[in-house]
């Protein structure tokens, strides 16, 4: 009985500047198998279904549990984490490529640190006195925390911002992601201390206005975030700072 | 003078807690990091973490949280640290809730607390069953705030090589890698805080993350670092058995209520749910009526492993206990476990609020590590450790929920005191051996590029880490570990004709990944030997052919050192720390 198989294609470039290839792979069937696995034991046996000895896939991973955020890749044409891409559910071969909208490492490791750079742009923390002994934080309800705690949940994979027709060098749009913690920390009560520098973060360009509903993030993200909600929230809030701003001047 | 410059090799809770003590007191602080910080493995903890708030009207004291510690850790804990994390540890949630982590919440408004394994006590605070990644996340956050106030400088996607060391032995700096043009530069610093994580690697298939290989703790070892207690090796009861991993299923899931059992018929063909009550063997509740599901993680591995190996209960035949949470209603379950029910949802294709989760142990942390004095320091002056990296905490069984304050508290006390041993330092002569310490480095990087041979170095690992599971986790014969410790000694002679199939200088994450092997290679050999020579049972580290705790030989922390040779690491033993209680027997049949 000849044993199942995995077909897999993956998408390969050896540098920035180097042009792109295809490479197919056939696996052994294993159960539980995921695309991350099935790197894995690329690894290990470095041939091409033509039998072309070639280099093990560089990719990002880390926890493999879908919680670090490293994984995020193209499969089947679909922005998803990889760790938790069953091969059982997808057709094959299956196409394995980088998110296209960040800078190119290698293979499938590509750049996001622009991600991180917005938080910062945005004063994504809770800005407290110090980190000595202050005794007990605000008090804070169950019904608040369930709406903080699914908006920081956000594993900064960046699938919503692969998925958005607006994220481009164009509109210089920061993305659902960066939204969405604006919402988060304007919602705590030591948080939005800093409310009014957030929305004024987002009140220019590539700031919230630049969304264009397409609503491709709250489909794709894997955590589930309620990201166009939080979007409608804080578009709202800008508007009323900029007409604050605007009556202040 | 300059405010002095601190290294911290590790973005995770350990790290950045340190980072944050070190920059709010006026530091400077470069930190290291493989991965971008925010995607470090403490985001996989999921439970909680430990504090006695006594919140719940149950007279919960620091003093009972640090009895339950001592007594999870069978005594072989110092007790001054572990005495100070417990008093601390109430503190350190209210700073963390300040920060704004999203911790479950009482109807009044209060934080919530669960209870958890080795105590009777709601102990443990949590954020839905996500807690290590909201805790990572706070800090992480905070850290960005100093970041944008150019006290930190981040340097992620480096790895950490090797210490620079001085004509004294004392640290000057680091030795890291540039993951992607694989470059290697020497970094100065006056005083380093290694916050590298767990091993699990080394035992191919764990719970934990990628990067957690023991590779930069291995590496100080080699120079001259001692390694405390390796051989006390945590296998988590319930584990998710997977093709690349074994994903973590939260102790968390027996604290709100989840039951463990198989049917008391071998090979009962029937679903779970045609099987009723009389014919299921909720065998931890019999065995520990006291504990129940919440008996220590050691103590719950062996029993499910005595269970399913002794009396031949495994589900369908296979290596595998029910974990049942579907007595518990959908509400319940989503409010407070939903992180991890998910994961298994996922990963498995079964909802586990309809059907029980079939799980089995895994390794999970190593409560072995760097050997540190009360001030977290290394041996290596100026070299200190935080974190699961470092051996302090948990003696010879960490109870669940406490990692999590152990690595924060650990990164909190240990920030100033660097910072202070910094300040006193004398200047740096010359470069301080940083020129040497890169050209010994950049000659180990071309001898492993040009190699000549026919080995392939995810092969090995795959060798390593079934060897290390088979003989180095839930049970030990002396023959068996002898076997491991040979197994390595072959690998490391195959390891120096690994021929590495890609030795292009971009990005070569399989090149980064061999000279991890290599460390990890002498890492097991600590591990293996250790357990070896400590014919007890004690904690995690279990013995058939000695069952019982031997206080009299080995109530003492192992040392290892690194010799080079053959025969392997040199091993002493140092006395325990017992002044505040008294070591007795330990024992979860019954309430202590």
């Amino acid at each position: 009985m000849a044993t199942k198989t995995v077909t897999l294609e993956i998408k390969r470039q050896a540098s920035p500047d180097s042009p792109a290839v295809w490479e197919k792979f056939e696996l052994e069937w294993r159960p539980g198998m995921n695309v991350i696995s099935a790197m894995m034991e690329i690894a290990a046996n470095p041939f091409t279904t033509d039998g072309r000895e070639t280099t093990p896939i560089a990719y990002d991973s880390n926890c493999l549990e879908e919680i670090c955020g490293s994984c995020a890749m193209r499969i089947n044409g679909k922005a998803r984490m990889a760790c938790s891409a069953l091969v059982d559910n997808f057709e094959q071969p299956i196409k394995v490529e980088p998110l296209s909208k960040f800078p190119l490492v290698r293979d499938l490791q590509v750049d996001r640190s622009v991600l991180f750079e917005n938080l910062k742009a945005v004063k994504a923390w809770v800005p407290i006195d110090g980190t000595y002994d202050l005794g007990a934080g605000p008090r804070m309800f169950p019904q608040e925390q369930e709406v903080r705690y699914p908006l920081s949940n956000c594993i900064s994979c960046a699938c919503c911002m692969e998925v958005c027709p607006q994220f481009n060098d164009e509109t210089g749009f920061v993305g659902a992601a960066t939204i969405a913690q604006v919402k988060l920390f304007n919602s705590h009560p030591t948080g939005k201390v800093l409310a009014e520098d957030r929305l004024r973060a987002l009140a220019g360009d590539g700031g919230v206005q630049e969304c264009g509903f397409a609503q491709n993030c709250v489909e794709v993200c894997p955590k589930g975030i309620p990201l166009t909600d939080a979007i409608s929230d804080v578009s709202r809030d800008v508007l009323l700072q900029k007409a604050k701003d605007l009556f202040r001047s | 003078m300059a405010s002095p410059r601190i290294i911290v090799v590790g973005g995770g809770l350990a790290g950045l807690s340190a980072v944050i003590k070190i920059a709010e007191a006026g530091g400077s602080v470069d930190l290291f990091s493989i991965v971008p910080v925010k995607r470090s493995h403490s985001v996989c903890a999921q439970g909680g973490i430990n504090a006695a708030k006594n919140l719940k009207g149950e007279g919960d004291t620091t003093a009972a949280h640090f009895d339950d510690t001592i007594y999870g850790g069978d005594f072989l804990a110092n007790q001054t640290p572990v005495k100070a994390m417990c008093e601390a540890a109430p503190g350190i949630i209210d700073l963390l809730d300040r920060m704004g982590v999203p911790f479950n919440r009482t109807p009044e408004g209060l934080l919530d607390f669960r209870r958890f394994g080795g105590t009777l006590y709601h102990r443990t605070a949590f954020a839905g069953a996500t807690t290590g990644q909201q805790l990572l996340y706070a800090l992480d956050e905070q850290v960005r705030r100093f970041e944008s106030e150019g006290k930190v400088k981040k340097y992620e996607g480096w790895e950490f090589l090797s210490a620079v060391l001085d004509g004294q032995g004392v640290i000057r700096g680091i030795t890291a890698m540039d993951l992607r043009s694989m470059e290697v530069r020497a970094f100065p610093a006056e005083a380093v805080i290694l916050a590298t994580g767990g091993n699990g690697a080394i035992f191919g298939k764990s719970t934990n993350s990628v990067v957690c290989t023991g590779s930069a703790q291995s590496a100080v070892f080699q120079q001259g670092a001692y390694y405390a207690n390796g051989e006390f090796i945590q296998v988590h009861p319930t584990a998710i058995p997977g093709d690349d991993k074994l994903r973590l299923m939260s102790e968390s899931a027996r604290g709100e209520g989840g039951r463990v059992w198989v049917p008391r018929k071998s090979g009962d063909p029937r679903p779970f749910k045609q099987i009723p009550e009389s014919d299921r063997w909720y065998f931890l509740e019999e065995w520990y009526p006291k504990y129940g599901n919440l008996v220590p993680r050691d103590v719950a591995t062996r029993a499910i492993f005595r269970a399913v190996y002794e009396f031949g209960l495994g589900i369908d035949g296979q290596p595998m206990v029910y974990l049942d949470l579907t007595h518990i209603d959908r509400e319940t379950l989503n409010r407070k476990l939903e992180g991890i029910l998910e994961i298994y949802e996922k990963f498995v294709g079964d909802d586990p609020r309809e059907v029980p989760m079939k799980i089995f142990p895994g390794m999970h942390y190593t409560m072995g590590g760097l050997w540190v004095d009360f001030n977290q320091m290394t041996n290596i002056p100026g070299l200190f450790a935080v974190g699961e990296c470092e051996y302090q905490y948990h003696g010879a069984n960490r109870l669940g929920a406490n990692s999590l304050m152990s690595c924060i508290h650990g990164g909190f006390i240990t920030g100033p005191i660097a910072l202070k041993y910094a300040k006193s330092l004398p200047a740096i002569e010359g470069d301080g051996g940083a020129a040497a310490e890169v050209q010994r480095q950049t000659e180990i990087n071309k001898a492993l590029i040009t190699n000549q041979g026919n080995e392939n170095p995810f092969k090995l690992w795959r060798e390593l880490g079934s060897t290390m599971t088979e003989h180095a986790t839930v049970i030990r014969y002396n023959k068996g570990l002898q076997q491991a410790d040979e197994k390595i000694v072959e690998l490391m002679d195959r390891f120096t004709k690994v021929n590495l199939s890609d030795k292009s200088q971009w990005a070569n994450t399989s090149f980064a990944f061999t000279r991890q092997l290599g460390n990890m290679l002498e890492l097991g050999r600590v591990i293996v030997q250790g357990a070896l020579l400590r014919d007890e049972s004690r904690g995690a580290h279990y013995k058939p052919d000695f069952p019982d705790r031997n206080d009299e030989k080995f109530l003492k922390t192992t040392k290892a050192s690194y010799t080079g040779t053959v025969e392997g690491p040199k091993f002493e033993f140092e006395d325990v720390d017992t002044q505040f209680i008294t070591p007795r027997p330990r024992r979860y049949d019954a309430a202590k």
